[in-house]
């Protein structure tokens, strides 16, 4: 009788690891979809070694696990928590039992202080079970309730393989970090069908909600993949970063030398002021090769937003792009570097914000969007940053702008200049302008250029950055092809910062 | 036909590629002004400038077309 208890067992197993009817991993396939048990086998460093909750709804042969796979795996010799949709079953949506099975592993992932990884790939809830599965308690509400919970205390990684449709869409909407797979991946709360229905607009899903669009535009993903296997793989390398939870520290590596160039930092930064330069080529001279982790590549270019190594240890990097509309800093990359600190600062890893700003763009449309708003967002996060933090001037720090990138104000550790910086409220032409647009104007013509000229260096001499520096304003000139060498050896100093920020319950966010 | 859209508001500071020239992708065709800063607007394809939409001096606002390449 054992006997046959247990072959009932093991072919009920072997069933139900099968997941839904043939048709539809056909189906998934063609659209160079992996099976959610495969994705997992990819995802750990030998599978998933443990899994719950694989008998849920068993009796119906018909909803195999109920849509959802939810264990726990080793990534790099780290525990992992995972839950991952099963799209081969009624689309992977959400009945009682799958939003049960992924409450308990949040539940497990809080209780071992491990982080969670959500493999989304679903349709949404499923009606037929929406009394059970929607309002209560324990209802989906639960699974947002959780990852808010846990945001903080462990990283949250969302692997967006296929669709995440209404209420799903706030799983990735609650990560540290999205990744999407590029023609798969979507992020919606009302279909392009009920988008017609309900308010008469026809639009595709891939404009609506695809994963290019939320990369580049709404800013809802991070990272855009080609493929499953390429998301997993970042899902993976991303976690280099991070310690297991907020008490442990960032995981040191063997220290590299940074990669090699042609030009000295000092050789691309251009003379003039005004003209652009790449950022990317500068941040390639301070840190250790290969080691940077991008986020938000495609969103907001003209604010850079990565993990890097430096000497083998983990920072978080903040560098206007002069390349990228001037660098200058709009509602979006206010919004994309708000978030960023906020997830350096939560696991330790110290910020290095790279300033050449112009400052925060004006005109109708970014005062339209909330910018003084969204720019309050970026301040007040890296006001608040607790964690070791470093700026340093490149080029230029105008107005908001100086402060946006950790002013001196803002308690960074120390502000650092290179020779070519300038601090200012704004910069030459700007500021002769705004002092004498009357004396100007009253000038004869042939005198206002030179008038100009010479109240401009007058100007420039009165912001030069050795009077900043003989002010203390900023705590150290430095020679670019030394900043590398700088940096390493403050963060080194710096390591054993412990700061509460201020005694409260919490601050009144400015979003 | 493709139209090359401003990055963000400003004024047109320099046309650098005249009508009628072929165009790569990723090359500078114009420089706006914006915030004293010089921002290079390029070609997002390869073809041929067919017309310019804006003259040098013009207020461009974010994502006014610009020029169109064919």
């Amino acid at each position: 009788m054992q006997t046959h208890k247990a072959e009932k067992s093991s072919s009920h197993q072997a069933r139900i690891k099968e997941g839904g009817e043939e048709k539809y991993h056909q189906k998934n396939t063609a659209k160079g979809k992996l099976f959610v048990r495969d994705r997992l086998k990819e995802l750990f460093d030998d599978d998933m070694e443990l899994e719950d909750g694989l008998f849920a709804n068993c009796l119906d042969h018909t909803l195999p696990a109920d849509g959802v796979v939810t264990g726990i795996g080793r990534i790099h010799g780290n525990t992992v928590c995972v839950m991952a949709n099963d799209s081969t079953v009624k689309a992977g949506s959400w009945g009682a039992k799958t939003v049960e099975k992924i409450v308990r592993i949040q539940e497990t992932a809080a209780k071992l202080n491990v982080p969670m990884l959500y493999l989304v790939d679903s349709a949404g809830a499923r009606i037929t079970d929406q009394v059970e599965m929607f309002p209560g308690r324990r209802g989906a509400g639960r699974i947002f309730h959780n990852q808010i919970k846990l945001s903080g205390r462990v990283p949250q990684i969302c692997l967006l393989f296929g669709p995440s449709a209404a209420g799903g869409a706030y799983i990735p909407a609650f990560c540290d970090i999205v990744v999407m797979v590029a023609g798969n991946a979507s992020m919606y709360l009302g279909s392009p069908r009920m988008a017609e229905k309900v308010i008469g607009e026809k639009v595709t899903l891939e404009e609506m909600g695809g994963a290019a669009m939320h990369c580049t535009v709404s800013g809802c993903g991070d990272v855009l993949a080609d493929s499953e296997k390429e998301a997993i793989e970042f899902a993976r390398d991303y976690l280099r970063y991070f310690p297991e939870n907020y008490q442990g520290q960032p995981p040191k590596t063997e220290a590299l030398p940074p990669k090699t160039s042609e030009k000295t930092i000092g050789q691309l930064i251009p003379e003039n002021q005004n003209a652009p330069f790449d950022m990317y080529e500068l941040i390639d001279h301070i840190i250790d090769e290969d080691s940077f982790c991008e986020i938000k590549r495609l969103f907001a270019t003209e604010l850079i937003t990565g993990f890097a190594r430096m000497d083998g240890e983990v920072i978080g990097i903040i560098a206007n792009q002069p390349k990228s509309k001037g660098g200058v800093l709009f509602p979006d990359s206010a919004d994309k570097a708000a978030k960023f600190i906020q997830l350096c600062d939560a696991f330790h890893i110290p910020l290095l914000f790279l300033a050449d700003i112009p400052g925060f763009m004006i005109g109708t449309k970014v005062e339209r969007a909330g910018i003084i708003r969204h720019g309050a967002k970026m301040l007040a996060a890296m006001s608040e940053a607790t964690v070791p933090k470093i700026s340093v001037v490149i080029r230029k720090a105008y107005g908001a702008g100086l402060y946006a990138m950790a002013g001196p104000a803002f308690e960074p550790d120390c502000t650092l200049a290179l020779p070519s910086a300038q601090i200012a409220v704004m910069g030459p032409e700007a500021a002769v302008n705004a002092v004498y647009a009357n004396k100007i104007a009253e000038l004869p013509e042939d005198e206002r250029l030179s008038f100009i000229r010479d109240k401009q260096e007058e100007y420039k001499k009165n912001i030069d950055i050795y009077r900043l520096a003989s002010e203390m304003v900023v705590d150290a000139v430095i020679e670019p092809d030394r900043l590398r060498r700088e940096l390493i050896t403050r963060f080194a100093f710096y390591r054993s910062k412990r700061l509460q920020f201020t005694e409260r319950k919490h601050g009144v966010y400015p979003v | 036909m493709t139209e090359i859209h401003a990055a963000m508001a400003g004024s047109v500071w320099k046309i650098i590629a005249e009508k009628g020239k072929t165009i790569k992708s990723g090359e500078d065709i114009a420089i706006l002004e914006s915030m004293k800063m010089e921002i290079p607007i390029s070609s997002t394809t390869d073809g041929i400038l067919k017309e310019w939409k804006v003259a040098e001096g013009d207020f461009v606002d974010d994502g006014d077309v610009i020029a169109v390449i064919e």
